[in-house]
């Protein structure tokens, strides 16, 4: 508990003309905690994770990531290439389509490979040996290690990503609507996977979606946005089962049930 | 007393109901419960008294409105109506147990997995986790066959099984357990019996809601009634 924030945000402005994206947003997120930020769309919380992860500059607030030798480093202020160093190695994305997250014209295990190469590893029979462990982990069969993601199925894509982007071993990893674009039993498939290998590898996890399912099952900590303010947040299962704003209160009572 | 591993003072709790034009629907005030270790209290009172209420409150699921609810967690007394997210995580994890009325089934986990799990989150080995699992659901009749499958698809009464498990085999300091015996046969009923009477003797203290008046009488030590508010101080609400 005496362990101190991975990520730390606090009065976060944003405006796109005359609409408030991010309006004096504060945010922190502990090492191995998986916080969803639950919100319909327009709420700004895509926008948040844009500018928690260096994207998008926020106009007012600030941002900072606690690194592997525990030296604060301020996102916004860093540089590029202390971000692009923070993406090859500490960081993780899974975005919503799997497309902006892999090379399509690149093999299977290329894509799982290429990222130990970007952080040094050197010995071809390793890498691959490790980019078929990954594939196994997320369900792919290694023997399809040499086909090429573009004829892969929409799930297998996803799963494909998050090998990439997990076989690095980040400390910090932004999911934007992981489950986004997939079939229902796909979904779940997905979403025990995520939920098995975040817990194994004691992973922080900052996670954008609108599917308050996910929410429940993925994340510790939830915070919920509305027009670009923080309404609520909390524990996920007292927020869910006991929602004091009433725009959560909405957003809970509107869910169908199955 | 000093002994007392979970208390409340003053406990209110009212739900505010904004979809519903602001109604405020108060269901306790001013609740003063005290559970020592290796005591087993039940709570009493008529249906819609707040008895769920109240347990959901004392795990954190419910947030108080006003009023203090504290835990004796890591040799020092949390307030949990005042802990942040994390802190409650972590009391969860190491001190407090809950056995709700119903599994929330997590797709596709095994059973088994699903009972080793908070044996893993307190830093157990995965294999001997399992192992104690696997101990634990034979004792309540859970044939093997059954272990490697999730529990979707099964009755419930064998949900209510896995549910008891994943809930005792932490040996939580303070337990929580609302309708644990429901839908069990009267053979797994004596196994839960025998599950709460352990837990007691290893000095838990146990909150529970028993319909069975049977099994209430078996582990009960004493009543707490859980008055319901009158209609006139609702309206005044």
């Amino acid at each position: 508990m005496s362990d101190a924030p991975i990520l730390e945000a606090s009065g976060l402005h944003l405006r796109f003309g005359s609409v408030a994206a991010l309006d004096e947003v504060a945010l922190r997120v502990w090492p191995g905690e998986v916080v969803a930020i639950l919100g319909e769309s327009g709420s700004g919380k895509t926008s948040l994770l844009r500018v928690l992860s260096g994207t998008v500059a926020p106009d007012a607030g600030e941002v900072f990531y606690r690194d592997a030798a525990g030296v604060l480093v301020p996102v916004h202020v860093a540089g590029e290439a202390a971000l692009r160093r923070l993406a090859r190695t500490e960081w993780g994305f899974v975005h919503q389509n799997p497309r902006d997250g892999l090379r399509l014209g690149v093999s299977a295990g290329g894509n799982v490979g290429e990222r130990l190469m970007a952080v040094g590893a050197r010995h071809y029979g390793g890498i691959r040996a490790a980019a078929a462990e990954w594939l196994r982990r997320v369900e792919i069969d290694p023997a399809r290690m040499d086909d090429l993601p573009r004829d892969f199925s929409g799930g297998m894509q996803q799963r494909l990503q998050i090998a990439r982007t997990l076989v690095t071993r980040p400390r910090l990893v932004f999911m934007d609507e992981p489950t986004g674009g997939l079939d229902v039993s796909v979904q779940a498939r997905l979403l025990d996977l995520i939920r098995a290998l975040v817990a194994d590898l004691g992973l922080a996890v900052l996670l954008v979606t609108h599917d308050i399912a996910v929410a429940r099952l993925l994340a510790h900590r939830l915070v919920v946005m509305r027009r670009g303010r923080v309404v609520e947040h909390g524990l996920t299962d007292r927020v869910l089962d006991d929602p004091q704003h009433e725009y959560t209160q909405l957003l809970v009572s509107s869910v169908l049930a199955a | 007393m000093s002994g007392w591993a979970l208390r409340t003072e003053g406990l209110v709790k009212t739900f505010t109901l904004h979809l519903q034009g602001g109604a405020r629907l108060p269901v306790l005030y001013g609740v003063d419960l005290s559970v020592a270790s290796g005591e087993c209290v039940a709570l009493a009172g008529p249906s819609g008294a707040g008895k769920s209420t109240l347990m959901r409150c004392l795990y954190g699921n419910y947030g108080a409105e006003g009023g203090r609810i504290l835990i004796r967690h890591r040799g020092e007394t949390v307030d949990l109506t005042a802990a942040d997210a994390r802190l409650v995580r972590e009391v969860r994890r190491e001190t407090l147990g809950h056995v709700s009325q119903f599994l929330r089934v997590i797709p596709r986990v095994p059973s088994l997995d699903i009972v080793a799990e908070p044996l893993v989150a307190r830093g157990m080995a995965p294999d001997a986790a399992r192992a104690e699992a696997r101990a634990l659901l034979s004792r309540l009749n859970m044939p093997p066959a059954l272990h490697a499958l999730p529990p979707a698809t099964f009755s419930g009464g064998e949900q209510q099984r896995v549910n008891l498990a994943r809930g005792f085999a932490p040996g939580y300091p303070v337990l929580l357990l609302d309708e644990p015996t429901a839908s069990l046969d009267a053979a797994n009923r004596d196994v839960a019996v025998a599950l709460i009477r352990e837990a007691k003797a290893a000095g838990a203290a146990v909150v529970g809601i028993f319909h069975d008046t049977d099994v209430r009488d078996r582990v009960a030590d004493r009543l707490f009634t859980v008055e319901p508010r009158p209609e006139a101080s609702r309206s005044a609400a």
